[in-house]
């Protein structure tokens, strides 16, 4: 074992890791806004057929056919080329991001959803009889106890978006993957740097795992015998 | 978009052909990991629920691991490592060169090491749903492990563990996708060499898109047509 070409190695897959957790942490928060919306349009008939459709187009085909269809594809389109969007839409960067946050409103909207369905009647119904506005009631009845009750699965998809990110380094995005690749290339010591890049993504995960559990902990005390 | 349609068809310049047989491979490659991640995850899930303690240990931190690692990570390590491997072992036995694992291979085993981390978890869950009473009463009468498991376990479990297998097989066939980066020629790479050639690239990619839609939506109703013929004669009869 080179303990010496580990940490090396290891110090130089890190400095993707900025790259790998912006990503990351803006696809959460893109796709969990997306997702809202896409909850809020299932009440009526259209918006709810559009939300379907979404879904299943997203949920239904690979994660690396949508960044090559929004990278390569989109660039099809005179009017996207000569859009006020182009800027953005050439940038890898963006196109990746625009993936991950498609991507992963899919999944969530179907958790958050199921959260929702979670909501019993009663507590909305007893919100609105004291008088609170719809929007008073989506933030302070609605969406803690969907929140709450989606959490272990929510969790479970903040991994894999963690993980997707990895995706992103085949279009020459240099995160955590990227850098292991190009590291690869050039020294052909394939196992030890994918090892080194695969423990980091493990400690990334290990961690969500952690804060899933403390923050499940916080949020319902009483499921594991504690009282609030 | 001056998009062209048969560019898409069966004629002389049309990718449909090779389409159908990259949508064949995707399928192939998927069976083969689904089938292989089946046959380890259930060693798994026996270790996790049956194992001594080490054994216990050892199957969680698989499960971890492989849960927690990027699959095209694991995709490029058994691709690219297999063949620094091989290479070392070929060498150290004085072949001579070059050496190369097939990216089928490398892929399967990839996608199956990392699915049966996740089958394990579905198929512990639906042991752990087995009632008691039942395993008891088999005992009771007398059965032997092997029948116990047969006739008793096995058949309950696999009705509740229908609907995450289904799952998982929807996300093998999404991570069989990843394949395409050892030049394995699946759906994503054949459409990835004609969005090239021809520059149709969101034709192309839309076509693939296509394809995926259409294994996993029919794979879907024949999980759906499985749950369904499962629950005959059972009181709930579904939710």
């Amino acid at each position: 074992m080179d303990f010496a070409f580990l940490s090396g190695m290891l110090t130089q897959l890190l400095k993707g890791l900025p790259l790998t957790l912006n990503l990351g942490m803006l696809a959460l928060a893109g796709g969990f806004g997306l997702s809202l919306i896409l909850n809020l349009m299932r009440t009526t008939r259209v918006g709810n057929a559009l939300a379907s459709a979404y879904v299943f187009a997203f949920r239904g085909t690979p994660l690396l056919i949508q960044i090559f269809m929004i990278y390569y594809g989109l660039a099809s389109f005179g009017f996207i080329r000569h859009g006020f969007l182009w800027p953005f839409l050439r940038e890898p960067y963006w196109c990746g991001l625009l993936a991950l946050i498609l991507n992963d409103a899919a999944y969530t909207s179907e958790i958050l959803r199921g959260g929702l369905r979670a909501v019993p009647r009663g507590a909305v119904e007893a919100a609105r009889v004291s008088g609170m506005t719809r929007l008073t009631v989506m933030r302070r009845i609605t969406l803690p106890i969907a929140v709450r009750q989606a959490l272990p699965a929510y969790s479970n998809e903040v991994i894999s978006i963690l993980k997707s990110t990895a995706l992103v380094s085949t279009i020459t995005l240099m995160e955590v993957t990227g850098i292991a690749r190009a590291a690869v290339s050039e020294t052909w010591r394939a196992v030890e740097i994918f090892l080194c890049a695969a423990a980091i993504y493990l400690a990334l995960s290990l961690l969500v795992t952690q804060l899933s559990a403390w923050a499940e902990r916080r949020l319902s005390p009483w499921q594991f015998g504690e009282t609030p | 978009m001056q998009a062209d349609l048969t560019l898409l068809g069966f004629g002389p310049d049309g990718w449909g052909l090779a389409l159908a047989r990259a949508g064949l491979m995707t399928l192939y490659v998927s069976v083969a990991a689904f089938l292989s991640g089946l046959a380890f995850g259930t060693l798994i899930a026996w270790a996790r629920v049956a194992g001594n303690w080490p054994l216990r240990k050892l199957a969680e931190a698989y499960a971890t691991v492989f849960r927690g690692v990027p699959d095209i990570l694991v995709i490029y390590l058994f691709y690219f490592g297999g063949r620094q491997v091989v290479t070392a072992i070929g060498t150290a036995l004085g072949l001579s060169g070059p050496f190369d694992i097939s990216g089928f291979l490398a892929g399967v085993l990839a996608i199956g090491l990392v699915s049966a981390a996740n089958q394990s978890e579905v198929l512990r869950g639906a042991y752990q749903a087995v009632p008691r009473g039942t395993i008891e009463a088999g005992r009771v009468v007398g059965m032997t492990r092997l029948v116990l498991f047969r006739r008793v376990i096995a058949p309950q479990a696999l009705v509740t563990a229908i609907p995450g297998m289904g799952n998982q097989w929807q996300s093998v066939i999404k991570e069989s996708a990843l394949v395409s980066v050892t030049g394995l020629v699946e759906t994503m790479r054949q459409v990835a060499v004609a969005a090239g050639t021809t520059q149709e690239h969101f034709l192309f990619y839309a076509a693939g898109a296509i394809i995926y839609l259409i294994i996993t939506t029919l794979s879907d109703h024949v999980f759906r047509l499985a749950e369904r013929r499962s629950l005959r004669g059972h009181e709930q009869g579904g939710i």
